[in-house]
């Protein structure tokens, strides 16, 4: 007899070890997520995995599952503060999806379409962030940067590099990058690395790739997130 | 004729893409000029609206006559919906948030390729650039919001059809773009 939590008051079993995160992928279950990826550490920062736990509100990514666990995931109250979480990611940065070569393939506005967000709500910063397009191969526009980490995690953890850090804290807070320049042109990433593919947003970008396919039929303009993710990540568990 | 919804449109900071999108119902249109007559609208060329049900408003505000309109609309319609990208995170012209105002006009009128008997516009009928785009959700209460660069005909029909027909009006995920 194996170890259940409940989500949404179904079973579903899990293995010592497992987040709730990862016991809810395994058994088909969405739960939203920007900064979770099933190869990497968790780092519970983007928040949007927020569900709540014999009622209390936690991170199902860096939660460990435990025998006795209520988990409610889809319901109205934490759909509305997960739109409220995007909206804020939109206001911080700058996401201007019409002149983005991300959209349609992007986690972001995908997570956006998914949770019915139409508008951004709260006062927009339009915060001044540069381009880095100084790499033969990779750009970064740091307007588009919602500090999921995974680029830190996949050059530091996949890659065998560390180009990429975080540093600042709270409104400050921004993407480095480790060379002695501060540009990309001086590390040694390459465009093959996991870090330079990894990007949920239109934040590090691979020249002259971005329109290899046309806008409307990219990934999420007919696919939601909770289906694509769902098949792409129990692949990968599968592995 | 006394009973038809009244609705008035308007672009501010907009490239009147939304208005074309909107056209784009192709012959709905005659369907919907049944139950609606339409205000003070670029379609129209009356210039103040008067005691409507719906505004819909294309673009983001980015000079003082905008806020001027956008206030006319917000106090004459019951309705009020942001229409496209640029009316609601102020879109392609918020683009210039980046740049002082100040080099934005030296740029364009004075120092520009091609430019010729240099001058920054300063008639007194030129309304005031703000020194950013804004939404329009910053300046008025918006009741409904239509994503999309432009929302698709289609949008404008399921947005105006549920309102019409008394439904809540709603947007399935194949409508919902932000591009």
């Amino acid at each position: 007899m194996s170890k259940t939590i409940t989500i949404d008051g179904t079973n579903i079993p899990f293995e010592d070890g497992q987040t709730i995160m990862e016991a809810a992928t395994a058994a088909g279950v969405y739960i939203p997520h920007l900064c979770h990826h099933p190869e990497y550490i968790p780092h519970g920062s983007c928040k949007l995995c927020t569900v709540k736990v014999n009622g209390r509100i936690c991170s199902a990514c860096t939660f460990p599952a435990m025998e006795g666990q209520d988990v409610l995931n889809n319901t109205k109250e934490l759909t509305d503060d997960r739109r409220k979480i995007t909206q804020m990611l939109f206001v911080e940065g700058n996401h201007f999806c019409p002149s983005c070569e991300k959209t349609g393939n992007c986690q972001l506005q995908a997570v956006a379409y998914h949770l019915n967000m139409l508008d951004d709500h709260f006062p927009l910063f339009y915060p001044n962030r540069e381009v880095d397009a100084s790499h033969a191969d990779v750009m970064i526009d740091h307007n588009r940067c919602i500090f999921c980490t995974l680029c830190v995690r996949a050059s530091q953890q996949k890659d065998g590099k560390n180009v990429f850090a975080i540093s600042g804290r709270g409104i400050n807070r921004h993407l480095i990058i480790n060379s002695e320049s501060g540009l990309l042109k001086d590390t040694d990433l390459d465009a093959t690395d996991q870090a330079a593919h990894i990007c949920p947003t239109g934040a590090i970008l691979i020249k002259r790739t971005g329109y290899q396919v046309p806008i409307g039929e990219r990934i999420y303009d007919h696919q939601e997130i909770d289906q694509v993710s769902l098949e792409t990540e129990h692949l990968q568990h599968g592995e | 004729m006394a009973n038809k919804i009244r609705v008035a449109t308007t672009s501010l900071a907009g490239c009147f893409g939304c208005h074309m999108s909107f056209l784009d119902i192709d012959e709905r249109m005659l369907q919907l000029a049944e139950a609606v007559e339409f205000d003070r609208s670029p379609i129209t060329d009356i210039e103040h609206c008067t005691n409507c049900d719906i505004g819909l408003i294309e673009g983001g505000v980015c000079n003082s006559e905008n806020v001027h309109v956008l206030r006319e609309f917000r106090k004459n319609c019951k309705i009020l919906v942001a229409v496209g990208a640029c009316a609601i995170n102020g879109g392609l012209p918020a683009m210039r948030n980046f740049i002082p105002l100040e080099e934005c006009l030296n740029e364009a009128y004075l120092d520009g390729i091609g430019v010729e008997n240099a001058q920054i516009p300063s008639d007194p009928e030129l309304p005031l650039l703000l020194d950013k785009v804004r939404p329009i959700h910053e300046v008025v209460k918006i009741d409904y919001f239509l994503p999309g660069c432009p929302p698709s005909a289609d949008v404008f029909w399921k947005f105006l059809t549920d309102l019409l027909d008394g439904r809540e009006p709603s947007l399935p995920y194949e409508l919902v773009h932000y591009d």
